[in-house]
């Protein structure tokens, strides 16, 4: 029994030193949950369709998934990191810093964020003005900065149904909060005509732009850390919440949603595409240039991700939700070409 | 004097056994209380299991069957085969999409065939009745016999996951007015279908042998690869975890001597089976991936991670185990001439075998349903091709069950939960088996002194 247990553990040494010199043969990707479905039907599609192994996509998030991306160069390091957002400036410090200095951006399409509330409840029709009405710290009424009052959507503007306030708003670490905050709050607090009362009441510009993006905090405005499953599960225990979704969640669950209009416009691919929607972002993977060679497949998985037949307005990523970019060709040519962003 | 009656006897209250003085009635009545604290207690935690097995069961079992569509389909060799040299290399630049053309075809034609006639059923409709997952399995099959090219097969291929939640009951007419992925006509069509025999929800083995699908087909979905990346991890705990632990465990009860070193150690050993096990994830990413350079989503590294977690579980019970076996078997090996060792290895061990195996096993099966260590070291991942058998394939990419389960949690699509249920059973059922293997050995091999 003894010399047994000795045999086995010995293999086992001797089976971890055998392995770290041999090579990597499937492409390593992670980051962003709301790119991960679309990585995944581009991986699954990659790997049938061609003779290299189906890549690994781990989820995360964008910050989670580009730091580890920047963690250096070689085999234990991700090749592809997908993010909701472009690389931030200190990231790109923190790459080259790692020697991860060549960097190949790839914008695959649009995602829409789309205001969904349960499928029996009232029809909303919102601006962008309504949400930061409802939902901001502090908001102005009469000309005057005062400490959020209303409660119910009917006391911020009468065509608005008689139902309290809530609202399920991504946390903090999803990169779509930031759009959130940006193009629905930060850009509602303009139209409100909020900005330049901060502006005079807060002294200069930084501060009211920060009064214009915080969020009230007395439980009219809910945190999700987690993902839109569990936003979901939310309006279905709150029916009268509304929660924030991206469009392709949205269209895999129509029928348990109702979602509300921004600006009078349905949220849909065609109106992301057109522009005439204003809540969406564009989507990114990022390519470590310096392991196209040494990863087999890798140029062949980011020119396979982008090419018309999976990227295209009539490909299955759009079919899932993804808007298709308008400049795709551009997209194509410049992973054909390996080209690198400055850093 | 000593024809003195009892004073004292006479005064004492007269009682009975059968009838309870007052005193005796609260001993009783308290004890009966307490005996009703128990038994609710017990029947909470009963009414809770059967709401978790209820809710597990009734959402996962829909996961081992499967609804398929069986159809002829003519393989045009004009579509797949274009130069007409049955070259595998040219066959395989023909995509999954030209297949999955060939598929619509041959349901188109199947309907005409067979008279099906659905008002209202749109081209998107009908495309969609066929999972994304067939186009590649009939071309999988045409790539290992470029021979069927040009032939007429029956293909059994699988429906779209609405059109299967029609049939377990998860979508109805009224929702599928709602939904953009299906449509009243499309399961007024598989309605039909049915009707004609060609389409039928069978057992699913390939949900335990298929690996992960993406968001778009979870009809495809399946734990194989996950049971395997658990299986791996298992072995890796077995062949370190038990031989060190066990070791440790012997040194540290009839070895070591009692001193301030030995409690410290043991101080510690106790405090690392109370460590949240995340800690040892953030400690596996930190020695096993960023210093040894081992592979990330491996067996290997989960495993290693699962061994630091087990370590302590399973060092703590083989001491309780050694420790109960009666000194006297010590002294009566010493006493005849036995050395220290073979005293321990020859009787001491062998005694305490079902003891300590029993916290290996229910060890084991901790580590089994852990997710959060995992989480940090990319096992969470989307893992399609299965790992290759072991040594090597321990360095491959794979999932773990818990980690399945989390994953499909967080889909999109709602077929994803009743996967997940279903992989809650699978993992449910592993546990049983290895639970029920402890308690056989405790059985087959407990000595009573």
């Amino acid at each position: 029994m003894k010399s047994a247990k000795l045999t086995v553990s010995a293999l086992a040494v001797i089976a971890a030193s055998a392995g770290v010199a041999s090579a990597r043969d499937q492409i390593q990707v992670a980051g962003s949950s709301t790119v991960l479905p679309y990585a995944t039907i581009v991986a699954e599609a990659f790997g049938e369709n061609t003779d290299f192994p189906t890549p690994v996509v781990e989820s995360g998030g964008s910050s989670a998934g580009l730091k580890k991306f920047c963690e250096g160069v070689g085999e234990n390091t991700i090749d592809i990191a997908n993010a909701s957002r472009p690389m931030k400036d200190s990231e790109k410090a923190a790459c080259k810093a790692a020697g991860v200095t060549e960097v190949i951006e790839v914008r695959i399409g649009y995602d829409g964020i789309v205001f969904a509330s349960d499928i029996n409840g009232k029809d909303f029709a919102f601006t962008a003005a309504d949400w930061f009405n409802a939902l901001a710290a502090e908001v102005v009424k009469d000309g005057k900065v005062v400490a959020n009052p209303y409660t119910k959507w009917s006391e911020i503007r009468a065509d608005l149904p008689d139902q309290d306030i809530l609202a399920f708003v991504p946390g903090t670490k999803h990169g779509t909060r930031e759009v959130f905050e940006e193009k629905v709050i930060a850009a509602g607090c303009k139209e409100a005509g909020a900005t330049e009362v901060f502006a005079k009441e807060k002294g200069d510009e930084d501060k009211a732009k920060e009064a214009c993006s915080a969020l009230r905090t007395d439980g009219k405005s809910v945190d999700i850390d987690g993902d839109y499953t569990e936003t979901l599960a939310r309006i279905q225990s709150a029916p009268n919440g509304i929660g924030v979704f991206g469009l392709s969640f949205y269209e895999n669950n129509t029928d348990k949603l109702k979602v509300a209009t921004i600006g009078g416009v349905t949220p849909s691919t065609e109106s992301i595409a057109s522009g005439e929607y204003p809540v969406s972002r564009p989507l990114f993977f990022y390519v470590k240039k310096q392991h196209i060679g040494t990863i087999q497949g890798l140029k062949e998985f980011a020119e396979f991700f982008v090419s018309d037949e999976l990227a295209g307005p009539e490909g299955p990523l759009a079919a899932y939700g993804l808007v298709a970019d308008p400049e795709l060709a551009a997209t194509q040519t410049a992973v054909a070409d390996e080209a690198t962003i400055a850093q | 004097m000593s024809d003195a009656s009892f004073p004292t006897a006479a005064k004492t209250p007269r009682t009975s056994l059968l009838a309870a003085d007052p005193r005796t009635r609260k001993r009783n009545a308290a004890e009966a209380r307490f005996r009703a604290y128990g038994l609710a207690a017990i029947a909470v935690a009963l009414v809770m299991l059967v709401v978790l097995l209820v809710t597990i069961f009734s959402g996962g079992i829909g996961a081992f069957r499967q609804t398929y569509l069986t159809i002829p389909v003519t393989l045009d060799a004009a579509q797949l085969d274009k130069k007409g040299n049955r070259n595998p290399e040219d066959i395989k630049k023909v995509l999954t999409l030209t297949y999955g053309k060939i598929l619509d075809k041959a349901l188109d034609a199947a309907i005409a065939d067979k008279g099906i006639q659905v008002a209202g059923l749109s081209d998107k409709d009908l495309s969609g009745l066929i999972s994304k997952e067939a186009s590649a399995d009939l071309r999988d099959r045409v790539l290992a016999d470029p021979g069927l090219i040009g032939q007429t097969i029956e293909a059994r291929v699988l429906v779209n996951g609405r059109v299967d939640g029609y049939y377990k009951g998860r979508v109805s007419m009224e929702s599928a007015a709602r939904d953009a992925n299906t449509s009243p006509a499309q399961l007024e069509l598989a309605d039909a279908l049915k009707a004609q025999g060609m389409l039928a929800t069978a057992w699913n083995w390939s949900f335990l042998t298929s690996p992960d699908a993406s968001d778009q087909r979870p009809e495809a979905a399946g734990v194989g690869v996950a049971i395997l990346g658990s299986l791996y991890m298992m072995l890796v705990v077995l062949a370190l975890a038990v031989p060190i632990g066990v070791a440790a465990a012997i040194y540290l009860e009839e070895f070591a001597p009692r001193n301030r070193w030995t409690d410290i150690i043991e101080v510690n050993i106790s405090n690392l089976a109370a460590v949240p096990s995340i800690v040892f994830g953030i400690l596996g990413l930190a020695a096993f991936i960023n210093f040894a350079g081992l592979p990330q989503s491996a067996p290997i590294v989960g495993g290693l991670v699962l061994v630091l977690m087990t370590l302590p579980r399973i060092i703590i019970p083989a001491r309780a185990a050694l420790k109960a076996v009666p000194p006297s078997i010590r002294d009566a090996a010493l006493g005849v001439g036995a050395s220290r060792m073979q005293s321990v290895f020859h009787h001491v061990l062998p005694l305490a075998t079902p003891g300590i195996l029993t916290g290996v096993i229910l060890g084991m099966a901790q580590a089994l349903g852990e997710t959060a260590p995992l989480l940090l070291i990319g096992m969470v991942a989307f893992v399609k091709n299965f790992p290759a058998a072991p040594p090597e394939g321990l360095f491959d990419p794979a999932s773990a069950l818990p980690v399945q389960v989390y994953n499909w949690t967080q889909r999109a699509d709602p077929a994803f939960v009743e996967r997940a249920s279903g992989a809650i059973i699978v993992l449910l059922a592993f546990l049983l088996c290895m639970n029920l293997f402890a308690i056989f050995l405790r059985r087959k091999f407990e000595r009573r002194w």
